[in-house]
């Protein structure tokens, strides 16, 4: 077939189908259901993987490929072992002096442990702060910087100082209009004066990291500690490249100074970023799955439907088609104009999906920082097109083969 | 030339286990500028011999030339194209696209002919003032009287300039005034050069005719030029 023709049969069936469409407005938006859920969740499926990866790529640097977390729990591993983690000895402050005094491979060291507290400055008060208890390598291991003032001193920190670095949230709520700088502020009743402010860190996982204190730990210990929430121990590796070697060496010495014997497994988790990047692949396969069965699911749904209304549509038209065959329509014209009519029907579900995705992915926006990637988009698109052709192609063969004089005489 | 040439042509419907047959060993010729009325009453088969003139259906066994072309053993595409540009039909129910305009039904042959839009509008406005519709063009099937539509219908049998117009009981739908004035255009479009075949089972429309063959049980009973013919005079 010359592309000339091609391109008229195109044009003739697009105008045919609106108009068949146009003539079936209800009937079509019911069949283009199941292609209109199929999208949507295909859509949004998207949008949240882009979320999720985008989010996660901002976060994960927050958390340094290069800094270790000795805990007592392994992170992301199943409930079953809870119990077994939750009753291991405790990390302590000694543990960590171990590791300082005998680790050849840190950048830096530090205990840290957490507590929500209240924070007061005059009349303003904020809620729900966490309170961190560090030491003076904790911007080092954290990678945050200063806004304003400086961080603590080794000498303060050792000496638990009453002395504390707010967040860039906490900083800004509770002195809108002046500087922090040597206040006194009260954590939880207790009076501490700032001696610097850190710059903006932004989210990681949906908690605002600016909206924290550090005291030293030291100080944190006597006032604060519980032993629900206990202590961990972050290190930052001096050499990316030799993190395998600095965790052996950090799993010597811990084993040594938590007496745990020789052939006994470790009673405690040395985390790194690494297990994030596993875990979060495996949550996004999991979405992705799901996603893709509703998704599957219900264009497979929406092309039934189609195709069902595809059948009304031909035998409906029956007459219509004799006409056009009685005056010169072959049957590829045929077979074109309703497989172009069912792939018009699944395009308008599609975009109809879209209309309705786009205004969730906005509001799932605000949950997950995202939106719709243009990729996403384009592949609904091609999908409820092929839906709508792989859906239309019986029905257009069955009009396409119909006999003339059987079809003309149809009433 | 013969325009039509079939020659001892049969049909046979199988239908379940028995065969009918509806054509007989028809032989019939009919020149180019002849106006042929095709009569006999239903189950006669002249219906099928329509079918098969018209290249809508094929002969079981026998022979059909158009235009010197054997087109009894076509393939579907071949013979809808000798329908698109051969062959003019019009039916008694109109058959027009009941979504569409005048203009547009009228143009559809144009479009399965490949023929570029602006070429076509301007033959398919000429094949409507052609019928007197000149006024109606963008009107839809169901805004038109039968008599209105059924010029629509001839106005789009002729826009491809086809070698034979193929009218099916023309005037079964229309009232008598109707029918005498859509003879009248046939009349006129006979005098223009086109070639006619009508089909009917009406005696009055047959003897608008130059020439009637009257079939019965799937034979030619007679085959004869009519010596009385009808004028249609349009009563004002």
């Amino acid at each position: 077939m010359k592309l000339l023709d091609f391109g008229f049969e195109l044009k003739e069936g697009l105008a045919i189908s609106f108009q068949a469409i146009r003539a079936n407005k209800m009937r079509s938006v019911l069949t283009t259901l199941g292609i209109i859920i199929g999208i949507v969740s295909v859509t949004l499926m998207g949008t949240a993987i882009e979320g999720l990866n985008r989010s996660f790529n901002e976060n994960i640097q927050k958390l340094g490929a290069d800094v270790l977390y000795v805990q007592k729990f392994p992170w992301f591993d199943g409930g079953d072992n809870w119990w077994k983690y939750r009753n291991r000895k405790d990390i302590t402050v000694r543990q960590y002096r171990s590791i300082k005094d005998q680790a050849t491979m840190l950048a830096a060291a530090s205990p840290s442990s957490g507590r929500m507290a209240t924070v007061k400055y005059l009349n303003h008060s904020i809620e729900g702060v966490m309170a961190v208890g560090s030491n003076q390598d904790y911007l080092a291991i954290s990678g945050a910087t200063m806004e304003n003032g400086r961080f603590f001193s080794q000498a303060e920190s050792d000496g638990g100082r009453p002395v504390v670095v707010l967040g860039y949230k906490v900083a800004g709520d509770l002195f809108p209009n002046e500087t922090p700088i040597g206040k006194n502020v009260k954590v939880s009743n207790y009076t501490y004066r700032v001696v610097g402010v850190m710059a903006e860190q932004g989210n990681f996982l949906g908690w605002s990291l600016d909206n924290r204190v550090v005291i030293p730990m030291t100080n944190f210990m006597q006032r604060f500690f519980n032993r629900r929430h206990g202590i961990e121990i972050q290190v930052k590796v001096s050499d990316l490249k030799q993190i395998e070697d600095a965790k052996e060496e950090l799993r010597g010495i811990l084993r040594k100074v938590r007496n745990v014997k020789p052939g006994d497994e470790d009673d405690f988790a040395i985390n790194q970023q690494e297990l994030f990047i596993q875990t979060f692949n495996t949550i996004g396969g999991v979405i992705a799955g799901i996603g893709l069965f509703i998704t599957a699911l219900s264009l497979f749904v929406g092309a039934i439907g189609i195709m069902n209304i595809m059948f009304v549509s031909v035998t409906e038209r029956t007459k219509e088609i004799g006409i056009r065959k009685a005056i010169g329509a072959k049957r590829l014209t045929i077979l074109l104009q309703f497989l172009i009519e069912a792939a018009a029907l699944a395009l308008m579900g599609g975009v109809l999906g879209l209309m309705i995705s786009y205004p969730l992915s906005l509001l799932l926006d605000q949950v997950l920082p995202t939106s719709m990637p243009i990729s996403v988009v384009l592949i609904a698109i091609f999908i409820s097109i092929l839906v709508g052709v792989i859906s239309g192609f019986l029905p257009a063969n069955r009009a396409s083969k119909m006999d003339p004089v059987d079809a003309l005489r149809y009433e | 030339m013969n325009v039509i040439n079939i020659k001892n042509i049969s049909k046979i419907y199988q239908m379940g286990t028995v065969q009918v047959s509806a054509l007989v060993d028809v032989s019939i010729k009919i020149d180019r500028n002849e106006y042929v009325a095709i009569m006999g009453p239903s189950g006669s088969g002249k219906s099928t011999l329509m079918n098969i003139i018209g290249c809508l259906d094929t002969p079981t066994s026998g022979l059909y030339e158009f235009n010197g072309v054997n087109v009894g053993e076509m393939a579907d595409n071949d013979l809808a194209t000798i329908r698109n540009k051969e062959i003019g039909f019009v039916f008694q129910t109109f058959n027009l696209l009941s979504r569409s305009d005048a203009l547009h039904n009228v143009e559809l042959p144009l479009i399965y002919a490949g023929i570029k839009r602006s070429e076509r509008r301007e033959l398919a406005e000429e094949a409507l003032h052609h019928v007197k519709l000149g006024d109606r063009m963008h009107h839809k099937p169901n805004e038109l009287s039968g008599g209105q539509r059924q010029r629509v219908a001839i106005a789009r049998a002729l826009v491809t300039k086809p070698s034979i117009i193929l009218a099916d009981e023309p005037t079964g739908n229309l009232d008598s005034k109707t029918g005498i004035e859509i003879m009248a255009l046939f009349n006129e479009l006979h005098q223009q050069g086109n070639t006619i075949i009508l089909v009917t089972h009406e005696e009055d429309i047959a003897a608008y005719a130059h020439r009637i063959i009257r079939i019965r049980d799937g034979m030619v009973e007679s085959d004869h030029f009519v010596e009385n013919r009808h004028v249609p005079k349009i009563l004002a």
